[in-house]
C-alpha cells in the first residue's frame, strides 16, 4: 500500500502512548512536587523569534520548519516550535518577568527536519524552567530534579556529563579575539566540530594548557577544577568562568551526585552560558539543560538569569519498564436484542458499573469478550443474565442494583 | 549491439534568455548542434541535427535545475545561481554539477542603495527589520541566517530587484554582470555570493543509472579545446537603469507600473489619462521615470509583484492583471491589496489546458482519471501557484503536484506535466501546440489596484481619489 503518513511523522499506537503517559506522569509529578508550574506555549511563533545571535545556530535554523500565514505578506514567517526553551522564556518575558523567580514546566513537541525520513522528525520533550536566579543552587537543584525524574521512571545506571559554555566562551575568546572569527567559531564548534580547536594557535600557554587539559581529560570531582585555576597564565575572565564550575560542582560533590566533567558534552544550543549537563543512558541522550542568562535579555531586555533542561521522552520510550499496574476490572456488556428498553437497561447498567470503579466494554459485532464477566441485557422481565466465563456459571438478575452486588466483590 | 548501446535516448534542457546565444554557439562547435535553437525560434521541442536519439527542450533558464532534478531530462544547463537556488532550499536534490562552461559570467551579489544604504558594520549591528528583496529567496534566506540577522523579511520577487532599494526594501539579493553593472543602477555591493557561470548539469539517477557518455564527450571535447568561442559571444541584456532622486516631499504617493508585455498598453493608457512618463519606453527603460505630476513617484515593476507590493504598502497604486491580484488574494485572504477598477485592456482568459490526445473533455473527465490512478499524481505546471491551488482544490482533485513555472509553460505539455493553468488571449498558440482548453476559470483585465489602509490616511487619500477619477474618466472616454 502506498504510504498515507508524511516522511518523518510517526503515529504512537497504544502501547507506546501508555509509556508516553507513564513518563509524562512521572515527570509532571515530580515537578509540581518541587513547586514547578505548568506550562503550555503555542505550537506557531514568529521565526524572528530564534534567529537573533544566541538563540539557535544557522544550521539549526536551516532545518526549522517556517512558512508565511495566511496574512504573511509582510514576508514575516512563522515556525513550528523548533525548540522548547525560548518560547517560554518568550512567555515569561511577556507574562511573569514581574514574578522575579518563575518556575515552569511543559511537556511539548518541536520540529526539524531530518533528510532521510527515517527518523521523527517531531520530537517530544519534558521541559523544566528555572527563571530569575543566578545561584549556583539553582544549577544543583535541577540535576537533582532530573536525576528524581529519571530514578522514578526506573532509571538508575545513567551518567551525568558536565560541561561550562561560559568557560568554553571565555576559552574562544582569549584564542580568538575578533568578534566575527570568534562567533563563526563558536558556531562551528556548536555543531560538533572540536577538532577546530586543536588547529588554532595561541601565543597564552595557560590558555592553551587549560584548553588541551580539558578537552583531554575527564575530571570527576570538583577538584579537578581548583587543580586548573591554579595553573600559571590563567586569564581573569577565565578564572571567573571556572570558579562557578567549581563551585556548582562542589555542590553536587556535597550531595553525594557522581558526574564526569567533559567540556565536549555541550551540544549544539548556543544560549547557554554557564553550566551545561546530559544524562546519557547507554551513550543516549535521555536528558539535558544548563544555564542561559542571556537569553531572556535579548528576547526582552530585562535582565534575568536562568536554566532549565529537558527531559528526551523519544529515546525514554523505549527505555522505561512501565510498572505491572493491577489490571483493571472490567465487565463485557451484550445486548441481546436490540429493543430501545433493552438498549436503556444496558446503558444505564454500564453507567452504574463505571461508577462503582468498573471498566465497561460493550461487545459489538461478534467480538469474543475479553474480560471475565458478561452481563447479556434483555427485554425480558428478568433483565440482566450474569455469566461467569472462567467458572462457566451463570447468574440471574431482574435490577441493576442485583447485578452490581452480585459482582461486587467478585470480579 | 554497440551501436543499440549508444543509441540510448538522451534529453536535454536547454535555455532560453540571456545564456541562449552562446549555449547555441557551444552546442554547434562541439558538434551538437540543434535545429531551430535560436533567439528567434517559435519552437520548444528541439532535435539534434545529427543523432535522431538526441533531443532538446527550451526552458526558462529558472525551470531548469528543478526539470532535471525530478528526472525529466538527463543533462541541463543553466547558471549556477539557479541550481544554488534550488539546493539550499532542497540540499537532497538529486543533481550533479559536471562542469562549469565559463559563460554567461555573472554574480549573485548582496546589494543595497548608493543613497543611504547600510554599510557592512550596521549590518552586523542595527536593530532593524531588515527588508531583503530578491528573486532568489532560498539564497536571500540563508544569507540572512547566516548573517545573524535579528530580524528579517524576504520578499520574494519575479524580477527587477534592482528597483527596490532603497524606500521599498534596505537589501537587495541579485544578478549581476559586475560591481559597475550596480553601480550603474545606484546599486552598491556589500558582499558577493557566488559567481553565476553556465554549468552542464545531470540528473543524479540518470547519470548513474544510464549510459550518457555519448553526450558528455562532447562537451568534454568542448571543455578541452584550446579555441572557445562560445565564451566571446556578447550577451545582450535588457537596457534599464534607474534614476533615484532623494524625496524631501514625504507626502507623494507611490505608483507602481509594468514592465513587459503590459508596458506598452499602460503607457498608451496613461498618455490619453494626460499623463507624461519620460523614461518609460521600452529602448531604455528608467525604473523611475519621472511624471507631470509633482506630487507622485513612479516606478517600474514586474506586474506580478504588484499586488505583494502594494499588500506591504510599498506602493499606494499599481497597474496589474487582476489574474496577479487574485493569485496573491487567494495567498493571503486578508491583503489589504484591492481592485480599484478594470482599465479595460490586457483582457486575458485564465484557462485550464489539456494536451488534445488525453481523452478528457472537462475536469470532471480529469478528476474521474486522477481517481482512478490513471494520471495520479496529477503534474500540474502554472505561473499561478495559488490560483492553481485553489481551483484543484474546488474541483477535488486528490492527488496533484504543482510545478511552478516562469512563463513558457506550454512547452511542459504532455511529457512533463498533464494539467496546465495559463492565460490565453485568443487560444490559437495553444491550439498551436497541440493543446485544448478544458475549463475557463475567469477573465482578467488590467486593472488599478490599490491599498486600503492608505486610502484611509488623510494626506494621500485626496490624491488617491484624484487618479481614480482621472482614470475612471479615461476608460469611459476609452
Amino acid at each position: 500500500m502506498e504510504n498515507l503518513k508524511c516522511k518523518g511523522a510517526r503515529d504512537m499506537l497504544p502501547r507506546d502512548t501508555a509509556r508516553f503517559r507513564y513518563i509524562e506522569d512521572a515527570f509532571r509529578r515530580t515537578c509540581l512536587a518541587w513547586s514547578y508550574q505548568e506550562v503550555r506555549t503555542p505550537t506557531l511563533e514568529y521565526l524572528n523569534l530564534f534567529t537573533s545571535a544566541g538563540t539557535l545556530t544557522p544550521k539549526m535554523l536551516s532545518k526549522v520548519y517556517s512558512f508565511l500565514d495566511w496574512d504573511g505578506w509582510s514576508g514575516e514567517r512563522v515556525v513550528l516550535r523548533p525548540d522548547g526553551t525560548i518560547p517560554v522564556a518568550r512567555l515569561y518575558v511577556e507574562n511573569l518577568i514581574q514574578e522575579k523567580t518563575a518556575r515552569l514546566f511543559y511537556v511539548t513537541n518541536v520540529f526539524a527536519f531530518e533528510e532521510t525520513g527515517k527518523e521523527s522528525r517531531e520530537k517530544w520533550q519534558g521541559g523544566v524552567e528555572l527563571l530569575g536566579s543566578s545561584t549556583p543552587v539553582a544549577d544543583v537543584e535541577l540535576i537533582l530534579l532530573a536525576t528524581e525524574i529519571l530514578r522514578s521512571l526506573g532509571i538508575e545506571d545513567f551518567e551525568l556529563q558536565l560541561s561550562h559554555a561560559g568557560l568554553l566562551k571565555s576559552l574562544l575568546r582569549e584564542l580568538r579575539p575578533d568578534t566575527n572569527e570568534n562567533r563563526d567559531l563558536v558556531t562551528q564548534i556548536l555543531d560538533f566540530d572540536w577538532q577546530c580547536l586543536t588547529r588554532i594557535q595561541t601565543s597564552n600557554s595557560g590558555v592553551s594548557k587549560v584548553l588541551s587539559l580539558l578537552l583531554n581529560s575527564r575530571g570527576k570531582t570538583s577538584g579537578f577544577l581548583s587543580n586548573l585555576k591554579t595553573l600559571p597564565k590563567i586569564p581573569v575572565a577565565l578564572k571567573r568562568e571556572i570558579d562557578n564550575f567549581a563551585e556548582v560542582s562542589s555542590l553536587l560533590d556535597a550531595t553525594n551526585c557522581k558526574y564526569q566533567i567533559d567540556l565536549t558534552s555541550v551540544r549544539s544550543f548556543e544560549y547557554y552560558t554557564g553550566l551545561c549537563f546530559t544524562f546519557l543512558l547507554n551513550e543516549e541522550k535521555i536528558a539535558g539543560g544548563g544555564r542561559y542568562d542571556n537569553l531572556i535579555p535579548i528576547i526582552g531586555n530585562g535582565d534575568t538569569p536562568a536554566c532549565g533542561f529537558a527531559l528526551y521522552i523519544d529515546p525514554l520510550i523505549h527505555l522505561v519498564q512501565p510498572q505491572q499496574q493491577a489490571p483493571d476490572k472490567g465487565i463485557a456488556i451484550t445486548i441481546e436484542s436490540v429493543t430501545p428498553t433493552a438498549t436503556r437497561y444496558a446503558f444505564q447498567l454500564a453507567a452504574s458499573l463505571r461508577k462503582v470503579g468498573y471498566v465497561t466494554e460493550f461487545t459489538i459485532s461478534g467480538d469474543k469478550p475479553k474480560w471475565r464477566w458478561l452481563v447479556t441485557v434483555r427485554d425480558k422481565p428478568i433483565a440482566f443474565r450474569i455469566t461467569d466465563q472462567t467458572q462457566n456459571q451463570k447468574f440471574d438478575a431482574t435490577s441493576i442494583d442485583a447485578v452490581t452486588a452480585i459482582l461486587g466483590d467478585s470480579a | 549491439m554497440l551501436t543499440e548501446r549508444q543509441s540510448e535516448y538522451i534529453k536535454l534542457a536547454l535555455p532560453k534568455g540571456k545564456l541562449l546565444p552562446a549555449t547555441a554557439c557551444l552546442l554547434n562547435e562541439i558538434g551538437l548542434k540543434f535545429d531551430n535553437y535560436t533567439q528567434e525560434t517559435r519552437v520548444y521541442r528541439l532535435q539534434s541535427t545529427r543523432y535522431s536519439n538526441i533531443s532538446g527542450k527550451i526552458f526558462q533558464e529558472k525551470d531548469i535545475p528543478i526539470q532535471v532534478a525530478v528526472g525529466n531530462y538527463d543533462f541541463g544547463i543553466c547558471g549556477l545561481d539557479w541550481i544554488e537556488e534550488l539546493l539550499n532550499k532542497y540540499p537532497a536534490s538529486p543533481l550533479v554539477k559536471l562542469a562549469d562552461l565559463g559563460y554567461g559570467r555573472g554574480n549573485v551579489y548582496l546589494a543595497t542603495s548608493l543613497y543611504g544604504g547600510p554599510t557592512q558594520d550596521e549590518l552586523a549591528n542595527k536593530q532593524i527589520c531588515w527588508r531583503i528583496v530578491s528573486e532568489y529567496p532560498n539564497l536571500a534566506e540563508n544569507l540572512a541566517l547566516s548573517l545573524r540577522l535579528r530580524r528579517f523579511n524576504i520578499l520574494p520577487l519575479w524580477g527587477a530587484a534592482e528597483a527596490y532599494p532603497p524606500e521599498n526594501a534596505e537589501l537587495a539579493v541579485l544578478w549581476a554582470k559586475n560591481e559597475a553593472a550596480l553601480k550603474d543602477k545606484d546599486l552598491a555591493v556589500l558582499r558577493a555570493l557566488l559567481p553565476a557561470n553556465a554549468h552542464l548539469i545531470a540528473n543524479k539517477e540518470n547519470w548513474q543509472g544510464k549510459n550518457v557518455s555519448q553526450v558528455m564527450s562532447y562537451f568534454s571535447r568542448g571543455l578541452e579545446a584550446s579555441n572557445k568561442p562560445w565564451q566571446r559571444v556578447k550577451t545582450r541584456l535588457p537596457k534599464s537603469f534607474s534614476s533615484y532622486r532623494p524625496n524631501p516631499n514625504g507626502d507623494k504617493i507611490w505608483l507602481a507600473v509594468p514592465d513587459g508585455h503590459q508596458q506598452e498598453p499602460a503607457l498608451e493608457f496613461l498618455t490619453k489619462a494626460g499623463l507624461d512618463l519620460p523614461g518609460y519606453s521600452a529602448e531604455v527603460l528608467n525604473r523611475r521615470p519621472s511624471i507631470n505630476l509633482d506630487w507622485v513617484n513612479v516606478k517600474v515593476i514586474r506586474p506580478q509583484d504588484m499586488p505583494l507590493q502594494v499588500a506591504n504598502g510599498n506602493f499606494d497604486l499599481a497597474i496589474t492583471g487582476k489574474d496577479w491580484l487574485l493569485n496573491h488574494l487567494y495567498r493571503f485572504p486578508t491583503s489589504p491589496a484591492t481592485e480599484l477598477m478594470e482599465l479595460g485592456f490586457g483582457k486575458v482568459r485564465i484557462v485550464a489546458v489539456v494536451t488534445q490526445e488525453l481523452p478528457a473533455a472537462d475536469i470532471n473527465d480529469l478528476r474521474k482519471m486522477v481517481q482512478s490512478g490513471k494520471l495520479s499524481p496529477l503534474r500540474v505546471a502554472t505561473e499561478y501557484i495559488d490560483i492553481a491551488d485553489k481551483y484543484l482544490h474546488d474541483n477535488h482533485i486528490s492527488k496533484y503536484k504543482i510545478i511552478p513555472t516562469w512563463g513558457a509553460s506550454e512547452a511542459l505539455l504532455p511529457e512533463d506535466a498533464d494539467l496546465l493553468i495559463e492565460n490565453t488571449q485568443t487560444g490559437k498558440t495553444l491550439a498551436k501546440h497541440k493543446l485544448k482548453i478544458i475549463d475557463n476559470l475567469f477573465q482578467s483585465t488590467a486593472c488599478l489596484i490599490g491599498n486600503r489602509d492608505s486610502m484611509k490616511s488623510v494626506h494621500k487619500s485626496e490624491k488617491i481619489n484624484f487618479m481614480v477619477d482621472l482614470f475612471r474618466r479615461t476608460v469611459a472616454n476609452n
